[in-house]
C-alpha cells in the first residue's frame, strides 16, 4: 500500500507539474508542427530565474510569471532565428538550447553572489532556497491541508492539488486561446501557412507567437519544479525535450479514439501515464543512471506503436 | 487596373542553368475583366500569377495596381486585396479545422487577429447562405473537418473562403484542374457565378479550352514568355474551341515539334 501510495504520490507530483511542459510542447510539436529544441534550456531557465529572485525576496507568484516571460522571449529568439533569418527548426533550437547553458549558469552565479567582508564573493551553480516561501507555503495555497491520512499513512495532499490546479489552469487558459482569432491563426499557420498568407497575415508572426508560448509554458514549469525542490540547478534540463515529446506523443495515441476529450486534456493525461511508467520502473529498482535511458526507450516505443497504428489505418506518422 | 511594365524575370540565375522567362514583358488588365489565360507548360502563365501575387519577386520591371506600385510588397500585404484559389484543393483551406473555423478565420481578414473569439455565432447564418450557393450540402456541415471533404468541396470551399471580403482581384490558378470532370464543370459554373454577381476582376490560368473559351471576357496565349495572342469582347466570344487547337498545333510545330 505504502509503494502504490508512493507511486501515485509522485506520478501525480511530477506528472502534473509536466503536463504544463507537455502542453508547451503540444503548442510548437503538433500545432506548428516545429520541433522545438530551445525546452531543454527554457525548461532550467525557468528554474533559475525563479532561484535567483527568490531568494532576492520576490513573491513566489511573481516569480511565476516572470520565468514565463523568460521562457516567451528565448521562444521567440528561436522563432526569429527561423522565421527571419531562414535558419531549419532544428538548428533555430540547438542554437538557443546552446546560448542558454551561458545564459542561465549567468543568472544563477550573478543571483547567487553574497556581500561578504572582502567585497562580492563568486556565486554558485545551484540555487538552494529551502527555507524560504514558494508558491507551495505561501497563501492562498496553505487554505488546502498539507496532508491526510490513507490507510493509515500520510498523504501528501497540498502539492498534488495545487500542481493540479496549475496545470488546470494552463489547459483551459490553452483552450481558451486557441479558440479565438489570433489562436486559430496559430493553428492554420502551423497546418497550412499559404492559407494565413492569403488571408493577410503573415505566418512567420503566428510562428513567433507559437513558439513564445511553447518556452513560456516550458519555463513555468521549470520555476514550478525548481520551488517544489526548493532549489534550481542547470542539469534539470536535460530530457526535457524527450520528457515533453514523449508526453505528446503517448497522450495523443493512447486516447486516439476518446472524441470527447480535448487535445490539450489528452497530453495531460499523457503526461501522467509516462510519468507513471518511468515512476514505477525506478519503483522497482531501476538505478537512476538509467532514467533518462529509460525516456529515450519509452519515447522509442511509443512512436513505434504509433507508426503500427497508423499504418492499420493508413494515417500519417504523428 | 493592373499593369507590369518591362518585367523581366530568370530562374536559376548566375548558374548554367540560367534561363531568362520573362524579358520585358509588358501587360495589362482592365478593371471588371475576366481574363482566361491558356498556353503550354513553361509558357510562364503560373510564373505570371506568382510575380502578380508576390509568391515570387521580380528581376526588372514595375508591378502597378490602381496606379500604385506593388512591386515590393509582400505577398501577405497583397492578399488584402487579391483573392487566390490553387490547382490544390487542399491550399485554399486548413485542414485541422472544422468548415465553420475556416470561414469563421477568413471572415476576419479585414480586423485583427487578436484574443476574441473567432466563431461568432450571428455570423453562422451568414455562412451557412454563403454555402447554400455552392449546391454540395456543405451547409449542413459546418462543424465538420474539411480535411475530410472531397477535393471538389474543397476547392467550392476555397471559392467561397477567397471571395468573402471585398477583394479587386481574383487569381485562379488551374483551379479546376485536379478534379474529376463533373466536380471541375461544377466548379467552374461557380466560379462564373462569383465573378459575374460581384464583377470582379479576374484572372484565370487553364488547360481546359473550353472553359477558356466558354467563361469570361478576355482570351490571352502565353508562349515562352510573351503573349502571343489576345482577344477581348465580340472578337472573344466568337472564338472556338478549334480555333485554339490550330493555333496550338502551329506553336508547337514552330517548336518543331
Amino acid at each position: 500500500m505504502d509503494a502504490f501510495l508512493g507511486i501515485l504520490r509522485v506520478t501525480l507530483t511530477e506528472g502534473f507539474i509536466y503536463a504544463v511542459l507537455a502542453l508547451g510542447v503540444y503548442i510548437t510539436y503538433s500545432i506548428l508542427d516545429f520541433p522545438d529544441l530551445s525546452v531543454d534550456g527554457t525548461v532550467p531557465l525557468g528554474a533559475v530565474v525563479t532561484g535567483v529572485l527568490i531568494l532576492h525576496g520576490v513573491n513566489p507568484w511573481l516569480c511565476c510569471l516572470i520565468s514565463f516571460a523568460c521562457g516567451a522571449l528565448a521562444g521567440s529568439v528561436t522563432g526569429l532565428l527561423n522565421v527571419k533569418l531562414k535558419i531549419r527548426p532544428l538548428l533555430c533550437g540547438i542554437l538557443v538550447m546552446t546560448s542558454l547553458i551561458s545564459i542561465n549558469l549567468l543568472i544563477v552565479k550573478t543571483g547567487t553572489r553574497v556581500e561578504g567582508p572582502n567585497g562580492l564573493t563568486d556565486g554558485v551553480t545551484v540555487a538552494n532556497f529551502f527555507t524560504d516561501p514558494t508558491i507551495f507555503s505561501t497563501a492562498p495555497t496553505t487554505l488546502i491541508p498539507k496532508s491526510v491520512q490513507i490507510a493509515g499513512s500520510a498523504f501528501q495532499l497540498r502539492t498534488i492539488v495545487l500542481v493540479l490546479i496549475i496545470a488546470l489552469i494552463v489547459k483551459y487558459l490553452l483552450d481558451w486561446y486557441l479558440t479565438t482569432r489570433s489562436g486559430m491563426l496559430l493553428r492554420a499557420a502551423g497546418s497550412n501557412a499559404q492559407y494565413v498568407t492569403m488571408l493577410a497575415r503573415n505566418p512567420g508572426v503566428s510562428r513567433i507567437i507559437g513558439l513564445a508560448l511553447g518556452n513560456g509554458l516550458a519555463a513555468l514549469a521549470g520555476s514550478v519544479i525548481a520551488q517544489q525542490k526548493g532549489s534550481a540547478d542547470l542539469q534539470m534540463g536535460t530530457g526535457m525535450v524527450v520528457l515533453g515529446l514523449a508526453s505528446v506523443i503517448v497522450g495523443l495515441s493512447i486516447f486516439r479514439k476518446v472524441r470527447f476529450l480535448r487535445p490539450t486534456s489528452k497530453v495531460v493525461l499523457g503526461a501522467l501515464v509516462y510519468k507513471a511508467c518511468l515512476t514505477i520502473a525506478m519503483t522497482l529498482g531501476l538505478p537512476t543512471e538509467l532514467l533518462n535511458f529509460l525516456m529515450a526507450a519509452l519515447l522509442t516505443v511509443a512512436l513505434v506503436a504509433t507508426h503500427a497504428l497508423n499504418r492499420k489505418k493508413g494515417g500519417e506518422a504523428l | 487596373m493592373i499593369q507590369l511594365q518591362d518585367i523581366v524575370k530568370r530562374f536559376h540565375a548566375g548558374t548554367p542553368d540560367e534561363t531568362t522567362l520573362f524579358d520585358h514583358f509588358n501587360f495589362s488588365v482592365e478593371r471588371g475583366q475576366f481574363v482566361s489565360i491558356v498556353g503550354s507548360n513553361g509558357s510562364g502563365k503560373t510564373t505570371l500569377l506568382n510575380l502578380l501575387c508576390g509568391s515570387l519577386p521580380v528581376d526588372e520591371g514595375k508591378i502597378l495596381f490602381d496606379g500604385r506600385d506593388i512591386t515590393h510588397m509582400r505577398e501577405h500585404r497583397r492578399a488584402a486585396f487579391i483573392g487566390r484559389v490553387f490547382q490544390d484543393p487542399q491550399k485554399g483551406s486548413c485542414a485541422d479545422l472544422t468548415i465553420l473555423e475556416n470561414m469563421a478565420l477568413a471572415d476576419c481578414k479585414r480586423g485583427r487577429y487578436g484574443l476574441t473569439p473567432a466563431v461568432s455565432r450571428r455570423r453562422i447564418e451568414y455562412y451557412r447562405t454563403l454555402l447554400e450557393r455552392c449546391g454540395m450540402g456543405l451547409e449542413d456541415r459546418l462543424r465538420v473537418q474539411v480535411g475530410s471533404l472531397s477535393g471538389g468541396q474543397r476547392q467550392a470551399l476555397a471559392l467561397v473562403i477567397a471571395n468573402m471580403t471585398d477583394i479587386d482581384l481574383l487569381i485562379l490558378d488551374e483551379h479546376t484542374a485536379a478534379l474529376d470532370p463533373k466536380s471541375s464543370e461544377r466548379i467552374m459554373q461557380l466560379t462564373d457565378r462569383f465573378v459575374r454577381e460581384k464583377g470582379v476582376t479576374t484572372l484565370m490560368v487553364t488547360h481546359n479550352l473550353r472553359f477558356a473559351v466558354e467563361y469570361g471576357n478576355r482570351l490571352v496565349m502565353m508562349h515562352e514568355g510573351k503573349c502571343i495572342f489576345d482577344r477581348t469582347g465580340e472578337e472573344k466570344a466568337q472564338l472556338q474551341v478549334g480555333d485554339l487547337l490550330s493555333l496550338f498545333n502551329e506553336i508547337s510545330i514552330e517548336c518543331g515539334n
